[in-house]
């Protein structure tokens, strides 16, 4: 089961460190996210980047691990719920509510991750979609969750117990260094020897076998990690919201991120990070629209798959012949 | 009268008839999956959309045309199959040379749509769909009341089920399905129109799910959301009875209904996610489902 994509890192990328122009962009991008909170509302640029780094987690999975999930609500959300939960009830500092989150997130995915790769292709989108209705049912029933009203105002607290973050601004740059940091932590690990051999097994998985790597402990591995990424992004989430609730766990939330991903263009390094910011500014804007923006989301599925499946900056990959 | 472990019967009994119907649904719904699957290699992730159409177009020709419960139960698959056909012939022919995730996501952004343009029209309050009068009330059987509908519900859905189960294992269409299955190169050599199969495939797949959103509609609440978390639940049934046989999925889906029916008479809490946790055991002891062939 391959998806294949153009704008695929190539080993020579790998070998010579980061690519001057992918410095560059991170470089631009790091300098833009600075100066962002004083041009819009710095809770919307905070959420634009947990579901960035969200979206980043999940390419991790589907462009370079080759496995569709469609069930990665489940780690967004109960980290989500159990760094809310430790930020509220605990009174962890921010930083420890969301390391909390985030192992949560990493041990469910070892969990899911051992029972879903033993499954393929389709079956393995649909086991992982149950599990995350099985982790949707629980947050719904369980008693810490707090049923339809999740968990609400979580104290932002401070950091290390000395810096407030109850200020947006000081808030921001946290959630800067978090999200930033995961991101470039999961450009490290597509670059790294763990990422080509990921590589490999994605475009030829009878192949890597045979070269002696045990596939199924790859799969688990990037399964789990994809999982962990995706649970830094959505324990972030809860701090920046104060809130952890039924629609970070819910099926829509996991379909939003394969939209982002696939949108941006899935295997690429910057893809999902144009197609959350995409997603989240029109959900911004056409919020008022109600239903509508499911509608106009399901219509971008469709055009993403039957016209655009290499994704915006895919495209772009093609035009200027690099990777990105 | 018996008791059992403390419960008594006519809970238990209550429970393993609710429990039968929804098997009902599961089964109709993941034979029609499980029949679309075995020619296109697609999981349709619109067929909950699909099953909540049925039930709309059920519950708008009696509102809007005063057609009533028994010619919609034809007419109402009818209409939901044309429309799959349509949308096989624009949309999904054109992903089969992709790997079979497009086909995925692509009808994931149809079931998005569908839904969403239901809920824009109509809400999600539910709309209401009376119980045909000849099926209204129900036989008291001494030791539990049976409604007239309920009963019909099952009967309808082995009716179906077991017809389908015929019409592709026993007949000469059905034989013609399979060989195209196995090897679609090869069953289009010999001058069957394969590209039609597939699109009537696809067509009868998904009436199936539109026929299951009638029968659905006098019991549930007509609501746009009625297909979109029962669809996940049938996702688990497939991946349970695995896709490989048409009477597996049937019966899986009997099979799975009647077990969350125990659960909810011995372990309330558990029954929303019993069929998850049989799921991560047949998982565990034989990955390709109870029925499914080993890939």
């Amino acid at each position: 089961m391959t998806i294949s994509n153009s704008g695929i890192a190539t080993p020579s990328a790998q070998r010579a460190g980061m690519p001057l122009l992918h410095k560059v962009i991170f470089l631009v991008l790091l300098a833009f996210l600075v100066v962002l909170p004083f041009l819009v509302y710095p809770v919307f640029a905070m959420k634009l980047m947990c579901f960035a780094l969200f979206a980043a987690a999940f390419n991790l999975l589907l462009g370079f691990g080759g496995l569709l999930s469609f069930g990665h609500a489940a780690f967004f959300g109960s980290a989500s719920y159990v760094a809310a939960h430790a930020a509220k009830v605990w009174g962890l500092t921010p930083e420890l509510a969301v390391l909390s989150g985030t192992v949560a997130a990493a041990f469910l995915g070892l969990v899911i991750g051992a029972l879903a790769i033993r499954r393929q292709g389709i079956y393995f989108a649909m086991v992982t979609l149950a599990f995350a209705q099985m982790v949707y049912f629980v947050a719904l029933q369980a008693q810490f969750t707090g049923g339809e009203d999740g968990i609400q105002s979580v104290p932002r607290g401070a950091l290390f117990g000395l810096i407030s973050l109850r200020d947006n601004i000081s808030l921001y740059f946290f959630v800067l260094a978090v999200t930033f940091g995961g991101i470039l932590m999961l450009y490290r690990i597509v670059h790294s020897p763990f990422g080509q051999v990921l590589h490999a097994i994605r475009e030829n998985e009878p192949r890597a076998i045979s070269l002696g790597y045990n596939v199924n402990r790859y799969k688990l591995m990037v399964f789990t990690l994809s999982a962990t990424f995706s649970g830094l992004a959505g324990a972030t989430k809860a701090q920046v919201f104060q809130l952890a609730s039924l629609t970070d766990v819910h099926w829509t939330m996991s379909g939003e991120v394969v939209l982002m991903t696939l949108l941006g263009g899935m295997g690429t390094v910057f893809g999902p990070l144009v197609g959350a910011a995409i997603i989240v500014t029109m959900q911004n804007y056409l919020a008022t629209f109600g239903a509508w923006v499911t509608v106009i989301q399901g219509v971008i599925f469709v055009i993403g798959v039957m016209l655009f499946r290499e994704g915006v900056v895919g495209v772009i990959a093609r035009w200027i012949k690099r990777p990105l | 009268m018996f008791e059992l472990l403390g419960i008594p019967p006519q809970a238990l009994l209550g429970q393993l008839l609710l429990g039968l119907i929804n098997g009902s649904f599961y089964a109709v719904l993941s034979l029609g999956l499980a029949v679309i699957f075995g020619l296109l290699n697609i999981i349709n992730f619109a067929h909950g959309a699909l099953y909540m159409m049925g039930a709309f177009v059920a519950w708008m020709l009696l509102n809007y045309a005063g057609i009533g419960y028994w010619p919609a139960l034809i007419l109402a698959p009818l209409i939901v199959g044309v429309f799959g056909i349509v949308l096989e012939r624009l949309l999904l022919s054109r992903l089969y040379h992709l790997d079979h995730l497009y086909g995925l996501l692509l009808t994931f952004g149809l079931a998005l749509i569908i839904q969403g343009l239901f809920r824009n029209y109509y809400g999600i309050s539910g709309l209401p769909y009376r119980i045909p009068d000849a099926l209204a009330g129900g036989y008291n059987l001494g030791f539990m009341f049976l409604p007239k509908y309920r009963a019909w519900v099952v009967v309808a859905s082995l009716v179906v089920c077991f017809g389908t189960w015929f019409m592709i294992e026993k007949t000469r269409l059905g034989a013609y399905l399979r060989a195209a299955t196995e090897n679609p190169v090869l069953v289009g050599a010999f001058g069957v129109n394969v590209p039609l199969l597939i699109m009537l495939t696809y067509g009868f797949g998904v009436a199936l799910a539109g026929f299951a959103g009638v029968l659905a509609a006098p019991i549930y609440s007509v609501n746009p959301n009625m297909g979109a978390d029962l669809i996940i639940v049938v996702f688990a049934v497939v991946v349970i009875g695995g896709m490989g046989s048409i009477m597996g999925s049937i019966l899986t889906g009997y099979f799975l209904g009647l077990i969350e029916g125990l659960t909810r008479v011995f372990y309330p809490e558990g029954s929303a996610v019993v069929i998850f946790v049989i799921m991560a055991l047949v998982l565990l002891v034989k990955p390709e489902g109870l029925f499914g062939r080993a890939t």
